[in-house]
This record gives structure tokens, C-alpha cells and sequence, in this order.
């Protein structure tokens, strides 16, 4: 799985409440929800961000509730893969689960900038920064995990199974 | 080596004799719960999956608690997908507007989580739970959904850090400021995929309502799970209640835990969490004199019969604020009656506060009290994220009732004996 996008920057401690605030959450149409993505820390993110584009963040991403519309959001925005230096846990499953592909790179996050160009080989287990020249290592995805990214998420992977 | 409370339960659940932190496990799930905002994703996660039946029709609680009563068109919809669902499947512990209450006041009251439970719950604060001695963790709508067709769950096993609490509270001191006190201790990741295990001599003058309010902020550290292990007064409180037989777990002498800390709670006071994220916590004393439009109490955090209580103690005989709107929210239908029935509502009105029925409403910005552009309010709730409750350029800052009770006369943050 390769991904190559452009960045889009946040901080620490990015919450569910910025990534899709609870006054939109009356639906659960996604493309509706994507019309909304980080509209608290960026109102005009939605209408900014292209196919493929990827967020980069700081620790702590996705923290507070457990609303899977989170992910969702950010996955129909165009966003094709979070890096961040850490990721909050139910955020995390439900990433996976949704066919998010997220990635824990401190060191990448670092060193990008916004609007830098990334791309994010997640069997070679590593990011490179194409606009710097730069290239990280990652941990590889487990087995299982990269499995439920394959099928496109949890409902697709079990369904598979059966 | 020994185990602690978390590692037994989910050892029970998966039908080993241990299990160590990493270890990615299969477990059973005795309580599977969601909500009207999480319950339609669900829904949908499990007709994919295409099982005709749920796992077990009596493991399913279902509360549309969030946007209800209905508060537009979508909202409704939202329900009535969740109330059909229901219908269809049998569903025992779906409750109606009229029986509903915030979920993790409600599923506690009702008997429904017992000591021993593994609960899996698609709303975060489904760490609640773990007051009763019981390992409950928050999950999105796809994983409940696969819960709801297989009855099982994959979970990682968290490492544990341990609290120990010493020390009496002292006057106006609650189970929110021991918790809110960690949390700015630790950081809103100082338990980010841990167990947080709560446990020492201070915990024999909580009563269980404090106790959950303690374990219903352990996400708001990153906390997988937050756990009490139950004593008497976990088992005076489920005695009678409980709809199955409780199993009771402990934490081996040598368990091994990622961290101790100790608490000397006779030190603490009462404290705000100021915006825009729950460890900005300071004591209410260094905070005083912000003006406030609105105080909120209510939520599954502090909407339950001890702090109705002590926020009646405060307004008894005194007016709100002339521009300050309380709003005040019963948790259940239970808590509403006994408040009422114990004459609270009675103070309440008198103070000029606005009493709702059950609903998480404004503790997410839903409905029934959203604040405009650069409103300001008090909130005995659990989050004060940019948003939360309403316009992106509005602020929350979190308390105990006490505190939000006498700020709401004070109009402005304060300590409660500059008001009592």
C-alpha cells in the first residue's frame, strides 16, 4: 500500500470535537460529515483539501469520544492517510476498522512542514518526504492490522471470513 | 507473577488462566451498549456482516440519550433507525423516551452492568462502568456492530497504572476534583491505552456515585479503562439491582504496574479545568472572578442524585445570577423523581434554574443549552474541547456541582464558601 499526497499540518491533542464537531453528528451520511472535517481549526479545511492529500499531526490525535464519524470524515474529505507522533486508542481501532490508514511517525512529523509532499509506503515500512528528500522509518503495520486496510475495514474483513 | 483487576477480568473473558499487557486477545463481551449517535453506524456495521440475529438479546442495551428527546428532523431519524432495530431484534434494554436516561447513569441504576463485566460500549465515556469493579471500554460503531453480530471483541491488553488515594476530602472537595486533579497530573495521555486502577484508604468515603464520576474521566486521560475494585459499598449498591450474579476481581499483592501514584486528597481543593482541554486544571480559588453566561450540571459525569445534592445545598435559599442561565439535568428518570420527591426541585426553581428531562444534550453542544460566540460557561461535564458545547469561539470550563452551583450565583467562578 503507497500513498503520496500533499500535508496538511495540526498540532497536539487534535479531538474529535475538532475533526468533526457533535452539532453535525444528527447524520451519519459520510459525504455530509466530510463537508464538516476540522471545521473548528480550520473552517475552510474541507473546501481546501484535494483527493489524496494526507494530515500530519502532533500527539495525542483523535483524542475524546468515541464518535467512528471522526474517521469517516476525514476519509471522505480526501484524505488518504494520518501520520501523527501518536494517536488516541479508540481513534486508533476506528481508523482501522474504517479503512483509515494512520501511521505513528514522530520523527516524520518533525520534519514536515505544511504543503510538503509525502509518501507513505506502509509494507516497506517507511516515509519519505519528497519535497526535502527525507526518509523515516516506521513500524510495520501488524499482520492483522494491514489486513483490515487491505479488505477496506472490519466489516469487509469479517465478511470475507464468513 | 501476579495480575492486576484488568488483567483477570479480560483473562476470564477470553477462557485463559492469564494474560499479560500487549497480548492481543479474543474476549467475550457480557454487555455490548450504544447510542442514538453511535447506534445507526452500528446498525449498519452489523447488517452488512448479514447475521440474522443479534448475539443475545438481553447483552444489548441500546439509549438514544444524546440528540433526544428529538431535538430536529435528522435527530429523529437517527432514532428511529435505533427504535426499529430494536424492535426487529427484541432488544431487552432499549429504553424509551420517558425510561431514558444518560446511558452510564442508567445501565449502573438499572442493574444492567454488574462487578465482573466485560462492557463494550460505542461511546467513550463507557469507562464508567469500571466503578463496579467491572473492565468497560469505549469503542467505535463498526466494532459494536461486529459485537452485536458475534458477541466477541479483540482487544489489546492495557498495562495498568495504579492511583492510590489517602487523605480525607475536605469540605466542597468531590470525586471530580481527584480526577480532574490526576488528569492535569498525567495529561489528557498520561494514560493513553492503559488501565487506570484506583485504589486506598480514601476510597471508603466515596460513594458510588463519586466513584463513577472518577472512572467516567479516565478517557479524558487516554485511559482505556478506569477501575474500582468493588468493597462493601460496590456491593450495598448492586445488591438488589443487579439483573445477573456478579463475579468479583482483585489485583494480586505483586501485580505489576507501569506506574504508582499517590494522592494525598486532604491536600486538594476544589478545581476548574479551564478551556480548552481537560488538564488545564487549576484551583477554583487562582480562577476566580470569570464571568459566566451559563452553568450546566448534568451529564454522565455529575447528573446523578449526590450531586443534585450538593448543588441544592448550594442554591438553597439564594437566586441565580441575574445573567446567568443554570441549567440543570437529572441523569435518569430515577434521579429525577428521587430529586424531585426529596424537594431539590423545589430549590431549584426557586433559584431561577431551568430542570430538564434526562439527556446528554448540551454537554456536546446538541441541544438545550448551546452557547453562542464568546459565551462562557461553568460545567459540571467532562469535556471543554474548542466547540464542545456549542459556537468554536465559545469556552467551558469543567467543575464539581458545588462550584458550577455557586458560580451560577455569583455569576462569576467561584469558590462555594464565598457563597454558602
Amino acid at each position: 500500500m503507497k500513498i503520496k499526497g500533499r500535508v496538511w499540518k495540526f498540532g497536539d491533542h487534535i479531538d474529535t470535537d475538532v475533526i468533526i464537531p457533535a452539532r453535525y453528528l444528527n447524520t451519519s451520511d459520510p459525504y455530509e460529515l466530510a463537508k464538516h472535517c476540522m471545521e473548528d481549526a480550520d473552517p475552510e479545511f474541507a473546501s481546501k483539501v484535494k483527493e489524496g492529500d494526507i494530515i500530519v499531526a502532533g500527539e495525542n490525535f483523535g483524542c475524546g469520544s468515541s464518535r467512528e464519524h471522526a474517521p469517516i470524515a476525514i476519509k471522505y474529505a480526501g484524505i488518504s492517510c494520518v501520520v501523527a507522533k501518536s494517536f488516541a486508542r479508540i481513534f486508533f481501532r476506528n481508523a482501522f476498522n474504517t479503512g483509515l490508514p494512520i501511521v505513528e511517525c514522530p520523527e516524520a512529523v518533525e520534519k514536515t512542514d505544511e504543503g510538503d509532499e509525502l509518501l507513505v509506503d506502509l509494507e516497506a515500512g517507511k516515509i519519505v518526504n519528497l519535497t526535502k528528500g527525507l526518509e523515516f522509518e516506521i513500524e510495520p503495520i501488524p499482520d492483522f492490522m494491514m489486513e483490515l486496510l487491505k479488505a477496506g475495514g472490519l466489516i469487509p474483513y469479517i465478511k470475507s471470513k464468513v | 507473577m501476579g495480575m492486576t483487576i484488568a488483567e483477570k477480568i479480560l483473562a476470564a473473558k477470553c477462557g485463559k488462566d492469564s494474560v499479560r499487557p500487549g497480548e492481543i486477545i479474543m474476549a467475550k463481551v457480557d454487555i455490548a451498549l450504544a447510542n442514538d449517535v453511535t447506534a445507526p453506524l452500528a446498525i449498519k456495521a452489523f447488517e452488512e456482516i448479514g447475521k440474522e440475529s443479534v448475539f443475545d438479546r438481553e447483552r444489548i442495551a441500546l439509549v438514544p440519550d444524546h440528540f433526544t428527546p428529538n431535538k430536529d428532523i435528522k435527530a429523529a431519524q437517527q432514532c428511529k433507525i435505533m427504535r426499529e432495530f430494536a424492535k426487529k431484534h427484541g432488544i431487552v434494554h432499549y429504553f424509551e423516551i420517558g425510561k431514558m436516561g444518560v446511558e452510564h447513569a442508567l445501565l449502573p441504576e438499572q442493574g444492567i452492568v454488574v462487578p465482573g463485566d466485560l462492557v463494550i460500549g460505542a461511546d467513550s465515556h463507557t469507562c464508567t462502568y469500571g466503578a463496579l469493579g467491572a473492565f468497560a471500554t469505549g469503542v467505535g460503531s463498526t466494532d459494536l456492530g461486529a459485537v452485536m453480530a458475534t458477541g466477541q471483541i479483540w482487544l489489546k491488553v492495557p498495562s495498568s497504572i495504579k492511583f492510590v488515594l489517602k487523605g480525607k476530602k475536605g469540605r466542597f472537595v468531590t470525586g471530580k476534583d481527584i480526577i480532574l486533579h490526576i488528569i492535569g497530573m498525567i495529561g489528557v495521555d498520561g494514560a493513553r491505552y492503559k488501565a487506570m486502577e484506583f485504589a486506598g484508604e480514601t476510597l471508603k468515603e466515596l460513594c458510588m456515585d463519586e466513584r463513577f464520576t472518577i472512572c467516567n474521566m479516565a478517557i479524558e486521560a487516554g485511559g482505556k479503562a478506569g477501575i474500582i475494585p468493588a468493597d462493601d459499598i460496590t456491593k450495598a449498591y448492586v445488591e438488589g439491582r443487579a439483573k445477573r450474579e456478579p463475579a468479583y476481581f482483585y489485583s494480586d499483592e505483586d501485580a505489576s504496574y507501569e506506574d504508582t501514584y499517590e494522592i494525598n486528597v486532604s491536600e486538594l481543593e476544589p478545581v476548574v479545568a479551564l478551556p480548552h482541554l481537560p488538564e488545564n486544571v487549576k484551583p477554583v480559588r487562582e480562577v476566580k472572578g470569570v464571568k459566566i453566561d451559563q452553568a450546566f450540571i448534568g451529564s454522565c459525569t455529575n447528573g446523578r442524585i449526590t450531586d443534585l445534592r450538593q448543588a441544592a445545598e448550594v442554591l438553597k435559599g439564594r437566586k441565580v445570577h441575574p445573567d446567568v442561565r443554570l441549567i440543570i439535568i437529572p441523569a435518569t428518570q430515577q434521579i429525577y423523581r428521587q430529586a424531585m420527591e426529596e424537594g431539590l426541585f423545589e430549590i431549584f426553581l426557586e433559584a431561577g434554574a431551568a430542570i430538564s428531562t434526562p439527556t446528554c444534550g448540551p454537554c456536546l453542544g446538541g441541544h438545550m443549552g448551546v452557547l453562542a460566540e464568546g459565551e462562557r460557561a461553568v460545567a459540571t461535564t467532562n469535556r471543554n474541547f474548542v466547540g464542545r458545547m456549542g459556537h468554536p469561539r465559545s469556552e467551558v470550563f469543567l467543575s464539581n456541582p458545588y462550584v458550577a452551583a455557586a458560580s451560577a450565583v455569583a455569576g462569576e467562578i467561584v469558590h462555594p464558601e464565598e457563597v454558602l
